[in-house]
């Protein structure tokens, strides 16, 4: 289950680099290159925010499903090398010039947003080993790794801002993102008064 | 083993489970493979923009080189054809920068008459043939640069604007050329689709009009203009962001009011009237610094005006170029 997921989530990126090598990226090949990846990076990201609401919505359904909560970390964790890929793209559309990239991230809010989402995911991707829940205690761990709904927020307001006019890709990530949250907060909360 | 003198709680020995069949491993594998396979192919749908650069126009191999020698003629070399007619901003035909070369070939671009009027002495509806036949079509191979920033290197041709607006007799009231363009839903789905105010409407002062550098475009490399690149009329200004080179242009007017255009009227804080390219001024979202020439790897730093400084500084003398943008 995991080995596939992982497949299939890190298939586009080669995919993205035959297509590079073979010129199929069409006329401006990093900015194609930088915005697929970035995407990519919010899908895994808005796919693993997803397993818990759906394990939830089953289990209303009375139905157990168990494979979500397996595959959860996966699609966290390729998302978060893609929004790593996503980062170096960017950074040699800069080439690379520190001065370029700090004035950017100071000046441009697009820029300052997604930075700050691509540090934040580090300590979730650091605390992503099979002993880290225990190391940090389960609630601690977990008030962690919600983390990843601002992220994801954060994702959501660095690509709207980054589009010229057609919103349409970050209004999609913008709806499935609230109704994941409104998904998740509801069912906890009715989870909670079942169990007292 | 249970401690002697407690009951035996243990569950009974279950059964020991039979080894995975072969048939087992397979179906393992084949829902695993299913499974990686539908992931990917969800997340490439989303993610994927249509890419390949469609050979649009060919080359006629064996003619001459047409010669750029002019003094209005940059020395820096032609971009690929392939993506000056392949990577196209046209919202009326589509979003996405390949969508003019797939389906701009609906446009039909004759018959095609252009409306002239305003303040003008001699107001005409005139068909593009006739208007193409009363001037001598020069090539011009000019940049251009995207606000967005990248830019190309173009070979156009056709002929000065200036021409046109000579023979028209302008009024002494007039300040301004407006310029109108098609936006037929039929032809252009686009159209259909409100991300602009349609149909595109641009706007120069009167004396930018009347700048030698300003062109109406008929033809690409010495043949018919394709219809992702603006056909069958289509302005040239390229001091300018792109945005200003209006396409398929079906009105011409003289006015005495600054005319409304389609961008700054999207986004007023964001694309303005004048739209002349300069580094210093930024987008509010990104930096006007630097920009990609197609073709390069790396980024260059975006020039004044687009390098056009020596003809078109002088227009704007004593005008603050942050608050007219």
């Amino acid at each position: 289950m995991v080995p596939a997921t992982a497949i299939g989530a890190l298939l586009p990126l080669l995919v993205l680099f035959a297509d590079a090598f073979s010129g199929q990226l069409g006329a401006n090949p990093i900015q194609r290159s930088e915005q697929q990846t970035g995407v990519l990076a919010l899908s895994l990201l808005l796919l693993s925010l997803a397993t818990t609401p759906l394990r939830l919505l089953a289990a209303r359904v009375n139905v157990r499903l168990l494979w979500p909560a397996k595959i959860r970390k996966t699609l966290g964790l390729t998302g978060a090398l893609y929004a790593g890929v996503h980062l170096v793209i960017y950074g040699l559309d800069k080439g690379f010039n520190p001065l370029g990239l700090l004035s950017d991230a100071v000046k441009r809010p697009y820029i300052t947003v997604g930075l700050t989402a691509l540090i934040l995911l580090i300590p979730l991707v650091l605390t992503s080993r099979k002993d880290s829940v225990k190391r940090l205690g389960f609630e601690r761990w977990q008030r962690l790794h919600q983390l990843s709904y601002l992220i994801a927020a954060l994702g959501v307001l660095h690509y709207w801002w980054s589009v010229k006019k057609d919103h349409s890709g970050p209004l999609l990530a913008l709806v499935v993102l609230l109704v994941l949250f409104g998904v998740r907060l509801l069912l906890q909360r009715r989870a909670k008064r079942a169990r007292t | 083993m249970t401690p002697p003198g407690r009951p035996d709680l243990s569950p009974s020995t279950p059964a020991p489970r039979p080894d995975p069949t072969r048939r087992d491993v397979l179906r393992q594998g084949g829902l695993a493979a299913a499974g990686a396979l539908v992931l990917a192919g969800g997340l490439e749908l989303i993610s994927r923009r249509p890419g390949g650069r469609p050979e649009a126009v060919a080359t006629t191999p064996g003619l001459p080189a047409r010669v750029y020698t002019g003094p209005y003629d940059t020395k820096e070399p032609v971009s690929a054809l392939a993506d000056i007619t392949g990577y196209n901003n046209y919202y009326e035909f589509g979003l996405d920068k390949s969508d003019p070369a797939r389906y701009a070939g609906a446009l039909k671009t004759r018959p095609w008459t252009v409306q002239i009027g305003g303040l003008v002495r001699k107001p005409q509806t005139v068909d593009i043939d006739t208007l193409q036949s009363w001037f001598p079509l020069e090539d011009r191979l000019y940049r251009m640069r995207c606000v967005e920033g990248w830019s190309l290197v173009i070979p156009w041709m056709g002929f000065p604007l200036a021409a046109l607006l000579r023979r028209l007799e302008p009024m002494s009231g007039a300040k301004y050329v407006q310029f109108i363009s098609l936006a037929d839903p039929k032809q252009m789905p686009g159209v259909r689709d409100p991300v602009l105010d349609w149909p595109y409407q641009e706007g120069l002062r009167l004396d930018e009009a009347m700048n030698p550098l300003t062109l109406l475009a008929v033809g690409l490399d010495g043949k018919v203009l394709p219809n992702q690149n603006g056909a069958p009329l289509r302005l040239v200004v390229p001091w300018k962001y792109g945005f200003k080179n209006i396409k398929a242009i079906t009105h011409i007017n003289l006015l005495a009011e600054m005319p409304k255009t389609t961008w700054s009227t999207a986004a007023p804080d964001e694309y303005g009237f004048y739209a002349n390219v300069n580094p210093a001024v930024d987008h509010p979202r990104w930096s006007q610094a630097t920009e990609r020439r197609i073709g390069d790897l790396g980024r260059r730093d975006t020039l004044a005006f687009n390098g056009y400084g020596q003809e078109v500084a002088s227009l704007y003398t004593g005008m603050d170029l942050r608050r007219n943008f």
